[in-house]
């Protein structure tokens, strides 16, 4: 089958590929383009681990065909550090240890993102209702949700 | 021979794909086509990606509406002027899953999965579809249900309804064992438009209770012409089971979605949240 190009902005850089027809977003960034952020876990959607953010929309990278990308600008876990400085979401996930095995962060922290660019200022409902499609099965998700109310409250802070 | 994809541009050329290869699925969303090819069930085949914007097209201020197969769960609850489909479009999977799920998709999937599909039904909504080379027809969503189990149906450009009477004449209730994202273990949606007091053309839809979401006709013809009162509540939970043929799956048994219908019904009807 004759592989496709494909081009997209992957954390703001500018990639092109040649992608299996069927070739899922999640394996086109992780093989294709070695950002080994977003994870396989179930391959079925069920839990959230490759999600990334497809313009600025929380997207299951395992679901979601690389074809359907061109042109979209997409964001990973990989982007979200500022050189050595990290993302509030990340500092905030180390500081309320939101982290146990790491396994279920990249995702979490992209489905967390998606909330915060859309709703600054979210309810802990809405934080929950943001992660529901991520599962963590080290930390009961409590620390998750208090990293995400936290980070919401220091970019909130640092605006005002 | 690995799965291939085609991009199409338009509706026609779609469907007259979809007509002459037997091996051809359109694509929406992904979300369960996707999981088929990661799974290794489809292992060949192709699929149209048709990017019509018809598929995308929402036409949603005035009474009747008119929504792209294309449009995903999260455009329709970013969309104020449908507030009465909100409870079903948040009801399916987590967010990440309701930005590329499509109504297209929703009406092909296989139960217990289709609740969106079941508030349609609650709203008397009829298809758009192309099937063959031939145009476009309407067929009511219905009939398009009990065509589907012997394939062939065609591509879905769009579904059409007209806006519920009032907030509170439409319901929708969908019962998950996992909040706020799970499975249906069964969904229940009414349209209760009243006259002087008195229902009158009530239509009640249920998934996960059969192979296809499906009404509930008995039901209907209990709260036709009656005020929606306690009695009325109790002949509508009698009549509730009615015509289902619920499965056996890993979400619930078809024994416990019988129990459980009639007691999410009259709370449906009540006004009570389940
Ligand atoms: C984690 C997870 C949770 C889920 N939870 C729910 C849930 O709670 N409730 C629920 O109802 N569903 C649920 N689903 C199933 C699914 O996401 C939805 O039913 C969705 O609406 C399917 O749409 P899609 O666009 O992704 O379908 P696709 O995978 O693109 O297509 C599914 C089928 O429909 C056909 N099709 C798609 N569009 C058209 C069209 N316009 N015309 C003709 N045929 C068409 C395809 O060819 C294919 O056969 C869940 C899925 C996942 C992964
Ligand atoms: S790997 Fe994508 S949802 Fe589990
Ligand atoms: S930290 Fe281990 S799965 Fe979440």
């Amino acid at each position: 089958m004759a592989r496709m190009p494909v081009q997209f902005r992957l954390n703001g850089s500018d990639r092109a590929v040649f992608v299996e027809p069927a070739e899922t977003l999640l394996g086109t960034i992780r093989r294709g383009l070695g950002d080994f952020a977003p994870k396989f876990g179930c391959g079925q959607g069920t839990c959230g681990v490759c999600t990334v953010l497809v313009d600025g929309e929380p997207r299951l990278g395992c679901l979601t065909l690389s074809v359907t990308c061109e042109g979209r600008s997409i964001e990973t876990a990989s982007g979200l550090a500022d050189g050595p400085t990290l993302h509030p979401l990340q500092a905030a996930f180390m500081e309320h240890f939101a982290a146990q095995c790491g396994f279920c962060t990249p995702g979490m922290l992209m489905a967390a993102k998606a909330l915060l660019d859309r709703n600054p200022n979210p309810t802990r409902v809405e934080v929950v209702e943001a992660i529901a499609g991520n599962v963590c099965r080290c930390t009961g998700y409590e620390p998750i949700i208090n990293a995400i109310l936290a980070a919401a409250q220091q970019r909130g802070a640092r605006r005002a | 021979m690995p799965v291939n994809v085609r991009i199409v541009q338009g509706l026609q050329e779609a469907a007259g794909i979809l007509a002459s290869d037997r091996g051809a699925q359109l694509l929406g969303g992904g979300t369960l086509l996707v999981r088929d090819i990661n799974e290794g069930v489809m292992t060949e085949g192709t699929l149209l990606r048709a990017v019509d914007p018809v598929l995308l097209a929402m036409n949603t201020g005035g009474a009747r509406v008119e929504l792209g197969a294309g449009v995903t769960m999260a455009m329709v609850l970013a969309s104020r002027d449908l507030p009465y489909l909100h409870a079903a479009a948040r009801g399916i999977g987590g967010p990440a899953v309701r930005t590329t799920a499509t109504i297209g998709g929703n009406l092909f999937a296989a139960t217990p999965y289709g609740d969106f599909t079941t508030a349609l039904l609650a709203l008397d909504a009829v298809v758009t579809l192309h099937a063959g080379f031939g145009g476009a027809r309407v067929m009511p969503l219905v009939e398009m249900l009990a065509n589907r189990a012997r394939g062939g149906v065609g591509l879905v450009a769009s579904v059409g309804f007209s806006r519920p009477a009032g907030a509170d004449a439409f319901r929708f209730v969908k019962v998950a064992r996992v909040r706020p994202k799970g499975v249906s273990v069964l969904s229940i949606a009414a349209h209760l438009p009243q006259n002087g007091g008195r229902i009158s053309g009530a239509r009640i839809a249920y998934g996960a209770m059969g192979p296809t979401p499906l009404r509930a006709k008995a039901v209907e013809r209990v709260l036709e012409g009656r005020t929606l009162d306690a009695a009325t509540i109790a002949a509508a939970k009698s009549a509730a089971l009615e015509g289902t043929q619920p499965a056996t799956d890993a979400i619930a048994s078809e024994w416990y979605r019988r129990e459980v219908l009639p007691v999410h019904l009259g709370r449906l009807l009540a006004g009570e949240t389940s």
